[in-house]
């Protein structure tokens, strides 16, 4: 199945702002992408808010993108470029 | 008539009927059996409700991160794995509200075990859980009450759920069992003028609908209170209200001594109205969360966009204040077992030099190319070795008026030495406060020994001010008491020079001052220095204000 690992890049790690927008861009994608981070026990739906924030991922936690089907490597770029970056950049 | 006594935090009085904030719903019994489709419909209608209300208070809200965390409280309830996880509780036997509960409460234990900023959120799914539970049962939302009327609001402590998109001109005071004087409840009630009291003990006890008169300034809370008094407590505050939008110009005292009325601020969009000047521009916000210091470049536009707004004014630059309090990712500070007392404020440049001189080198750069008056201070200093090197720093940047803040006490004993190198003080009287009393200021129930008016602080105080005439150099305060209008008659008496606060605070401390002369306010200061408690103190003070 199709994965990235990639690093959180935003400061304050995936909570609050940058976890609803990871949130709300995995809701829109066409393919169910899952989200893990090394030390989680199974992984959770990316679109899931509860899941993705009881991760715990940190500024610099590697995590894990999952999806299968059709657009599953375009759904995993871009969630990927999305989780790279620091969402709390006042720009982002 | 009966009295109740808190801690005053947001000054001003205000009379109405109690009415509690609403409270978290119980859940009933478990049904000995459940029709599950119709639990299933009761589970998506109260997610739907919930939701609904949410992002109405979300729309509603007045600040940004209340906002933030009731859009994210949204997005948890409308989960689709908290709908299906419900479902397959209701599939095993149990009712919507009881299957929410459980399943909320499996999540609140796993942000419990991560610890750190999630196990901060559980208040979050608390509230998330409480008005699902609430919307199944078909009883009101926790919350702020909405009665059609004005009416003073009382709670346990309030959240920021609770209190995004409050109506000043619906809750004309708050009044609440706990919390102190740096709580949400008193940060939010400034920040929105509502006058308020915290810690007020038997104020939970009070049926909703008694009458009650509040005033923030003392933390005195009248129980019982005559309609036609209660009206006459409004009238007389909608009037002071109205005298204080029209007021303008510099402090000064009745007989024309001038105290200089700041404004604290975190950046340009703080300010707001007209201003004598800025007593205490923080810097923080440029740092938080960040993963990198910002550059200079950065740094020089943020500095620049306060000064050019204020051309010829004053505006004291507080440089860094951080440290494993307040952590920062690029300073790598390692986890200390008492934040309060490690490496923070001007420590900080032992560790992380080129931070400082980065920050000297931009706020100078901004100071060259606008007319602002720049002075600049360091946070957290002990010792006058510490505040002569920072004084050296700053000059060497080309900055001329280098000062220190007072928050530890060693710096207030030895403020006649501090002032041989620098040219000007500024107490926070927040971090004084704590450091005095050995009481942690986030610690609600120490609130009674952070109180501004404990003799012990009002002496330090006066040494620093005492200090600063002896050397003809000024002596400010930029701590919340400031804003406190009683407060600030003691510390012009004191011989404090300026007074720095949240610009919305100003009129009120503004008006105090021009209703007394110098000599009066000294006698204020005499009668607060000579008290043995915070409550002799204010007694004495308003005597003295009185007389």
């Amino acid at each position: 199945m199709p994965e990235r690992t990639v690093v959180v890049g935003s400061a304050s790690g995936l909570h609050a702002r940058p976890a609803a927008l990871f949130v709300a861009a995995a809701a829109k994608q066409t393919v169910p992408v899952t989200i893990r981070t090394e030390t989680s026990k199974k992984p959770v739906p990316a679109r899931s808010m509860l899941g993705v924030l009881s991760l715990g991922a940190k500024w610099g936690t590697p995590v894990t993108l999952e999806a299968s089907g059709d657009g599953a490597a375009a759904a995993l770029d871009e969630l990927a470029e999305l989780l790279a970056r620091d969402l709390d950049a006042p720009d982002a | 008539m009966r009295e109740l006594r808190g801690i005053g935090v947001s000054p001003g009085r205000a009379a109405g009927p109690v009415l509690h904030l609403a409270p978290p719903p119980s859940l009933p019994s478990p049904p000995a059996q459940v029709d599950a489709e119709a639990e299933k419909d009761s589970v998506r209608r109260a997610v739907a409700l919930v939701a609904a209300e949410l992002t109405r208070r979300a729309d509603a809200a007045v600040e940004d991160t209340a906002a933030e965390v009731l859009r994210a409280q949204v997005l948890m309830a409308t989960d689709e794995t908290l709908t299906d996880a419900a479902d397959a509780a209701i599939e095993a036997g149990s009712a919507a509200p009881h299957a929410l509960a459980a399943v909320l409460a499996e999540h609140r234990a796993a942000f419990e075990a991560a610890g750190g900023y999630l196990a901060e959120r559980v208040g979050d799914l608390d509230d998330l859980r409480d008005r699902l539970v609430a919307a199944c049962l078909g009883v009101p939302m926790p919350g702020v009450p909405s009665p059609g009327h004005p009416f003073i609001l009382v709670a346990r402590d309030l959240a920021p759920a609770d209190t995004a998109g409050l109506d000043p001109s619906v809750v004309l005071g708050l009044v609440t069992a706990e919390g102190g004087p740096t709580s949400h409840t008193a940060i939010l009630a400034r920040t929105l003028g509502i006058p308020a009291v915290v810690r007020c003990t038997g104020i939970s006890q009070l049926a909703d609908a008694v009458v009650v008169a509040l005033d923030g300034g003392t933390g005195a809370v009248s129980v019982g209170v005559p309609d036609g008094e209660a009206a006459s407590v409004n009238a007389a505050a909608a009037r002071l209200r109205t005298t204080r939008a029209a007021s303008r110009g510099p402090g000064r005292t009745a007989d024309g001594h001038p105290v200089a009325l700041l404004a604290n601020i975190g950046g340009a969009r703080d300010l707001t109205g007209d201003v004598e000047g800025v007593g205490l521009f923080r810097t923080e916000l440029l740092y938080l969360d960040r993963t990198h210091p910002p550059g200079e470049r950065e740094q020089v536009e943020a500095y620049a966009a306060v000064f050019s707004a204020l051309p010829g004014r004053k505006v004291v630059v507080r440089t860094l204040d951080a440290g494993a309090d307040k952590p920062l990712p690029f300073l790598r500070l390692a986890g200390e077992p008492n934040p309060a007392l490690g490496v923070r404020g001007l420590r900080v440049a032992r560790r992380a030099p080129e931070v400082l001189s980065t920050q000297l080198s931009a706020i100078a750069t901004a100071a060259a190319a606008t007319d602002a008056d720049v002075w600049v201070m360091a946070p957290m200093v002990a010792t006058p070795a510490e505040a002569a090197e920072f004084a050296a720093a700053c000059r060497a940047h080309g900055l001329p008026t280098a000062g220190v803040m007072i928050e530890v006490p060693a710096a207030a004993l030895r403020a006649p030495a501090i002032l041989r190198d620098v040219d000007f003080l500024s107490i926070g009287t927040n971090d004084l406060s704590q450091y005095t009393f050995a009481a942690d200021r986030m610690c609600g129930d120490l609130a009674e020994l952070l109180d501004p008016w404990q003799p012990a602080l009002i002496a330090l105080i006066a040494a620093c001010a005492a200090a600063g005439t002896e050397a003809g150099k000024p002596v400010g305060v930029c701590g919340e008491a400031a804003a406190d209008p009683d407060f600030a008659l003691v510390l012009t008496g004191l011989g404090v020079s300026s007074l720095s606060m949240a610009p919305r605070s100003i009129p009120a401390v503004r008006e105090a001052l021009a209703a007394h002369t110098v000599a009066e306010c000294r006698q204020i200061a005499k009668a607060a220095l000579a008290a043995d408690t915070p409550r002799a103190a204010r007694g004495a003070a308003g005597r003295g204000a009185a007389g």
